[in-house]
C-alpha cells in the first residue's frame, strides 16, 4: 500500500507517452553498481494491524492521563480544550505547505498575522516572528540576532546559569563556529543577578536571563535592561506563556528581545515534540530579526490582505549573508497556541495562571511542613519549585511510581552536580487537590521507607 | 472557484480581535479546589494582556472560515517543486494521538517510556537501512535544522583530526537556497560551483577547488533541475581525495526510496526530510523532522540524544524488563554520541511527526516504498512529456521526480512564470515554485509526487495549454490572475515598505 493510484493501463499508457518501456528504465542515470538495492525492512502491514500495533506499543509507557506527573521543567502537562484539536484537524490547516501563495494562503497568513499579535499582546513587544523550531533554538537564535545586531564585533554573551540547561547546550552547539565566549553560567552556581551584571563589558552582545527561571523562581528583572543596555548590549529574556498571563511582560521592563517555548497553550507534551518556540523583538531591530514574518496589505481590489513580508532578511534572498537557514517552521503549533489564547481570552488566562499559581503554592506549602523537605522559598515562584529531599530524588521517584502511581518532579542533579538530592516540582490546573494530597503523603512515607 | 467553496460571502474574514466583545469567553476552567496563596509583589503583577474575547462558537466559525480560504493537499494538487506535497494518510494522525503516546513527558525515566523509545529505535534503524547510514539522529526539526547539524557534524569531524584549514563548503549553484546560509550559520565559507550544460555539476571547475581547504560538498541529488548528477561517482571520489566531506540534501529523497541508498553512492552526511518523503504533513510551515543519517566515521558526532539498544542481561540497564526471566531482554536507552555536537534542540526530536513517518515506513515496506519513487519519478516524466511543447524543459534528460520548465510563450514577451503561477490558481491548481532555481530563468519547478493520479496530471497538462493560449490571445487574463481567489493579487512591496506585523486596535 502506497496510496498511489496508478492501474496496470495507466502505467502503461505513461511510459509509452514517456517513450521508454519499462518503469526501471527511468533510471539509468543512477550508478549500475548501486541501483535498486535491497532494502531489509519489516513486512508491510495493513492500517488496522500497524494501529494495534502502535497502540500497544504505547501502552508500554506510562502517561500522565493514568498516572499524575509533577514534571515541568520546560514541557508542562495542561489541559487542551477539545476546539483546538478539532480546529487543528482541519486538513486545510494541516495538509498545506508554507503559504508562498498568498492569494490561496489567507487562512495560513491570518492566522500567524494572529498569532504575532498574541505573542506581542503577551510579552509587551513590538514585533513577533511566525515561530521557531522550539524555546531553545529561539534562544539561540536570540543570540545570533544580537550577534548581528551589534555588527559582530561583540563577542560575549552572558548565560544565566538559571537558563534552562539545554537550552545552555542549544546556544553552545549552535554558536559552535563562531568563536565567541560565553561566560556566566559556569562553572559556579551564582544565581544573583548582580553576578552575571558584573560581567557586562563593552565585547558583550547580550545576557540572557530566564523568568521564571529554571527552578520557576520569578525574577524581578527591574533595572536591568539599563544596566545591559549601558554598555550596548541587548537584554534577551526567556520566558513562559501561561506565566505570562499574570507576570509582568519583558516588554515592560526593557527587553531587546523576548523568546521562549509555546508548548503549553494549545500543544500536548508528545514526549518533548513538536513544540514551538516564540520570538519577539523592537521594532527597530526587526530587519535582524530571522524567521518568518506576515505582514497586512491590500490587494489589488484594495481589500485587506496578508503576505510574507520583509523576506529580504530571510535565507533564500541574502544566501550566505543571511543570519539564520530557517524556513520551515512549527506553524501548526503557533496555530495551536493561537487558538488556545483566543479560546482563554483575557480573563481566562489570567485565570488559568491563578490556578496553577495557587495549587503550586498549596503543594510547596504541604511539602514544606514535612519533615525531612525544605522548600526553596528565597524567592517567589510561579508553577515550580525546588524541593531538597532527605534521599537521592531518583529513589524517591521510584517509590513515588511504584507504591504510588506518581511521576515525581525532575532531578536537578542532572545538570547542577551540587544539588543532589534537589527536586523541581510542577504543579498546574490539571492536578487536583487530592493528587496533591497523595504526593505529599507519598513524600512522607518515601523519607521513612528510602532515607531508612 | 475552488479555493474558496463553502464560504458564502467574499473571502475576507475579520481579524479575531474584531470579533471580540468584553466578557466573552471560549474555555471552562475547573474551580480552585486549594487555599488561594498570596499572589506576588505588584511590582511583578501584570495589567490585563490584550487577548480576544470569543464565544466558542464564533471561535470555531473564525478558524473554520480561515481555513477555506487556504490550499491545501487535501483540497486539490499541490505540484509545488523540491517540497513533495504528497498525500498525509489520515492514519498517521490517529497513530499520533493515541494517548500512550501523546500524554508522555520528556523527562519521564526512561523505563516508563520504553514504547517511544522503541518506536524512535526502529524508526532511527529504517532509516539507517533506508539511507545506507551507519547512523541517525532524530534530534533535528527541520530540513535546514539537519542541514547545520550536518555541517555542524563535518567541521567537528575535521576539527577532531586536526583540520583547522578546512573552511569551505562548495554548493553547486543548483543546490537548495538554504544552503548557503546554513554554511554562514557553521561559520564557514561558501563557495558556489556552476553547473555545466547538463546541468551537472561542474567537473573541471569542482576539480580546481578541490585542496586542503575544503570541509566538504553540499550536494542536492537529484538536483533541483529535477536531475541525477550523471558524473557523481568522479565527484564523490574527487571531494573525497581532497579530504572533504560529502553533505546530501535530503529533500529529494522522493525520488530515491528503494532506487539507490545515499550511503553507498558515497554520501557522508544527509538529512531526511520526514515531512516530504515520509508523508507527514507540513502544517502550513512546519513541524517537520528532519533527521540525520550519517557514515561510520561520523556516528561519534551525531547530536543527541540518540536511542540505544541494550540488552539487559549484558548491562546493568536499571529497567524492569525482567532480565532474569528472559535472556533475549533488550531495553531502550538515550545516549549521547561519544564527540556528539551538542544538542540542537531541546528534548529528543519532533516526536509526533516521528510517529506518523514510523506509521508510514512500516505500511508501506520495502517495495512500497521503492514503488513511491517509481511513480513519482513517472509520474514527473510523463507530466514533462505532456507539456513539453507547450514550455521549454530546462534540460532534455531523463528527470527524477520533478523536472524545471521555463515559463515563457513565444509570442507573448509579456508573460511571466508568475503570470502562468498565478492564473493556475483560476484552474483550481496550486502554482508550482517559482523562480527557482535561480540558474533558470523565469523557472517553473514541477513536483507531481507519487499520489497523484494521471487524470490529475492530465488536467493539469490541459490547463497549462489553456493558458499558453490565453497568453497569445488575451495576455491580461494572466496579469491581472487570479481572477477567482479569496483575495486578487496582493500589494507585496507596500507590506514591505509599510510594515503592519500585528493588529493594533480599529
Amino acid at each position: 500500500m502506497s496510496y498511489i493510484p496508478h492501474t496496470e493501463a495507466d502505467r502503461a499508457e505513461m511510459l509509452a507517452a514517456i517513450g521508454v518501456a519499462r518503469v526501471e528504465d527511468l533510471f539509468h542515470d543512477v550508478p549500475a553498481a548501486c541501483r535498486f538495492p535491497t532494502l531489509n525492512l519489516p513486512e508491510p502491514l495493513s492500517e488496522m494491524e500497524i494501529l494495534a500495533e502502535l497502540e500497544a506499543m504505547s501502552e508500554e509507557n506510562l502517561d500522565v492521563g493514568h498516572y499524575p506527573c509533577f514534571l515541568g521543567a520546560g514541557a508542562y502537562h495542561h489541559y487542551v480544550p477539545r476546539v483546538v484539536d478539532h480546529l487543528l484537524s482541519r486538513s486545510e490547516f494541516y495538509t498545506a505547505y508554507t503559504p508562498y501563495q498568498p492569494e490561496i494562503s489567507q487562512g495560513t497568513l491570518q492566522s500567524i498575522f494572529e498569532y504575532q499579535s498574541m505573542i506581542c499582546a503577551l510579552t509587551g513587544m513590538e514585533v513577533a516572528n511566525a515561530s521557531h523550531y522550539d524555546g531553545a533554538t529561539s534562544t539561540a537564535e536570540a543570540v545570533i540576532m544580537a550577534l548581528s545586531v551589534g555588527r559582530g564585533k561583540r563577542r560575549r554573551v552572558i548565560l544565566s546559569p538559571t537558563l534552562h540547561p539545554e537550552y545552555r547546550a542549544v546556544v553552545r552547539t549552535y554558536t559552535r563556529g563562531m568563536e565567541l565566549e560565553i561566560v556566566g553560567d559556569e562553572p559556579a552556581l551564582n544565581t544573583d543577578l548582580e553576578a552575571l551584571i558584573s560581567l557586562l563589558d563593552p565585547n558583550t552582545a547580550c545576557l540572557i536571563v530566564q523568568t521564571p527561571n529554571f527552578f520557576g523562581q520569578i525574577e524581578d528583572l527591574t533595572g536591568l535592561a539599563d544596566r545591559v543596555h549601558a554598555v550596548g548590549a541587548m537584554l534577551i529574556v526567556v520566558t513562559e506563556p501561561v506565566s505570562l498571563g499574570l507576570l509582568r511582560p519583558p516588554g515592560d521592563y526593557g527587553a531587546d528581545i523576548v523568546v521562549g517555548e509555546g508548548q503549553g497553550l494549545g500543544n500536548g507534551l508528545n514526549f518533548g515534540g513538536p513544540y514551538l518556540g516564540f520570538f519577539a523583538c523592537r521594532e527597530k531591530d526587526v530587519r535582524k530579526m530571522a524567521g518568518r514574518l506576515v505582514g497586512q496589505t491590500v490587494d489589488a481590489e484594495g481589500r485587506r490582505g496578508f503576505v510574507l513580508t520583509l523576506s529580504t532578511r530571510e535565507q533564500h534572498i541574502r544566501r550566505e549573508k543571511a543570519t539564520s537557514n530557517i524556513c520551515t517552521n512549527e506553524a501548526l503549533c503557533a496555530l495551536a497556541m493561537a487558538i488556545h489564547l483566543a479560546a482563554l481570552g483575557k480573563t481566562g488566562l489570567r485565570t488559568l495562571a491563578e490556578l496553577c499559581y495557587h495549587k503550586a503554592h498549596y503543594a510547596a506549602g504541604r511539602i514544606a511542613s514535612l519533615e525531612g523537605y525544605r522548600v526553596w522559598n528565597d524567592r517567589p515562584f510561579f508553577h515550580e519549585f525546588v524541593v531538597h529531599c532527605p534521599a537521592p530524588v531518583v529513589a524517591i521517584n521510584d517509590y513515588l511510581l511504584e507504591e504510588w502511581g506518581l511521576i515525581g518532579g525532575y532531578d536537578l542533579e542532572r545538570d547542577y552536580p551540587h544539588l543532589a538530592n534537589h527536586m523541581l516540582l510542577c504543579v498546574t490546573e490539571v492536578i487536583r487537590r487530592q493528587e496533591i494530597e497523595a504526593l505529599v503523603e507519598a513524600l512522607d512515607e518515601a523519607r521513612k521507607e528510602v532515607a531508612a | 472557484m475552488k479555493a474558496n467553496r463553502g464560504v458564502p460571502c467574499a473571502g475576507v474574514e475579520p481579524l479575531i480581535y474584531e470579533l471580540s466583545k468584553p466578557g466573552r469567553m471560549a474555555t471552562t476552567l475547573p474551580a480552585l479546589d486549594v487555599p488561594q496563596a498570596e499572589l506576588p509583589p505588584a511590582e511583578l503583577i501584570r495589567d490585563e494582556v490584550d487577548l480576544p474575547e470569543v464565544d466558542e462558537l464564533t471561535l470555531v466559525r473564525h478558524y473554520m472560515h480561515l481555513s477555506q480560504l487556504n490550499w491545501a493537499i487535501d483540497v486539490g494538487f499541490y505540484p509545488l517543486g523540491s517540497c513533495t506535497m504528497k498525500y498525509n494518510p489520515k492514519v498517521n494522525e490517529a497513530a499520533a494521538r493515541l494517548p500512550g503516546f501523546a500524554l508522555t513527558h520528556p523527562y519521564q525515566e526512561v523505563h516508563t517510556v520504553q514504547g517511544n523509545l522503541r518506536l524512535m529505535y526502529e524508526l532511527q534503524e529504517m532509516l539507517k537501512e533506508i539511507g545506507g547510514f551507519a547512523g541517525v539522529s532524530l534530534q533535528p526539526s527541520a530540513g535546514a535544522h539537519g542541514e547545520l547539524t550536518g555541517v555542524l557534524i563535518m567541521r567537528a569531524w575535521h576539527l577532531d583530526r586536526g583540520e583547522r584549514q578546512r573552511t569551505r563548503i562548495l554548493v553547486p549553484d543548483s543546490a537548495h537556497g538554504t544552503n548557503p546560509a546554513t554554511t554562514s550559520m557553521a561559520g564557514l565559507e561558501v563557495v558556489e560551483v556552476p553547473s555545466d550544460k547538463r546541468g551537472n555539476v561542474d567537473l573541471e571547475v569542482l576539480r580546481g577547488l578541490c585542496n586542503e581547504t575544503v570541509c566538504g560538498l553540499m550536494l542536492t541529488n537529484p538536483n533541483t533541475l529535477g536531475l541525477f548528477e550523471e558524473q557523481l561517482t568522479e565527484v564523490v571520489a574527487l571531494i573525497h581525495g581532497c579530504g572533504g566531506l560529502v553533505y546530501g540534501d535530503g529533500a529529494n529523497l522522493n525520488a530515491l526510496l528503494g532506487i539507490a541508498k545515499p550511503g553507498d553512492l558515497g554520501f557522508d552526511v544527509m538529512h531526511f526530510n520526514l515531512h516530504k518523503t515520509f508523508s507527514t504533513p507540513h502544517g502550513g510551515g512546519g513541524p517537520g523532522a528532519g533527521a540525520v543519517g550519517v557514515s561510520a566515521a561520523l556516528t561519534p558526532f551525531l547530536p543527541g540524544p540518540i536511542v540505544e539498544l541494550r540488552r539487559c542481561r549484558e548491562s546493568d540497564c536499571g529497567c524492569d524488563c525482567a532480565a532474569e526471566l528472559d535472556e533475549e531482554a533488550v531495553c531502550f536507552h538515550l545516549t549521547m554520541p561519544e564527540k556528539s555536537i551538542g544538542r540542537v534542540k531541546a528534548f529528543y526530536g519532533n516526536f509526533a511527526v516521528l510517529v506518523r513517518a514510523y506509521t508510514y515506513i512500516r505500511m508501506l515496506g520495502a517495495a512500497g516504498l521503492r514503488q513511491v519513487s517509481e511513480m513519482a519519478v513517472l509520474n514527473a516524466n510523463y507530466l514533462k512529456s505532456r507539456i513539453r511543447d507547450l514550455f521549454p524543459v530546462s534540460h532534455d534528460r531523463t528527470h527524477m521526480h520533478e523536472f524545471v520548465v521555463k515559463g515563457i510563450v513565444p509570442g507573448a514577451p509579456g508573460v511571466h512564470a508568475l503570470d502562468i503561477a498565478k492564473r493556475l490558481i483560476d484552474y483550481g491548481f496550486h502554482p508550482p515554485t517559482n523562480y527557482f532555481p535561480l540558474i533558470v530563468p523565469e523557472a517553473l519547478m514541477i513536483e507531481p509526487t507519487e499520489t497523484e493520479s494521471k487524470e490529475v496530471l492530465d488536467a493539469f497538462a490541459e490547463a497549462l495549454r489553456a493558458i499558453r493560449d490565453e497568453a497569445l490571445t488575451d495576455p491580461e487574463l494572466l496579469h491581472q490572475a487570479p481572477h477567482t481567489a479569496p483575495v486578487r493579487r496582493l500589494d507585496e512591496v507596500r507590506a514591505a515598505r509599510q510594515p503592519i506585523l500585528r493588529w493594533q486596535g480599529a
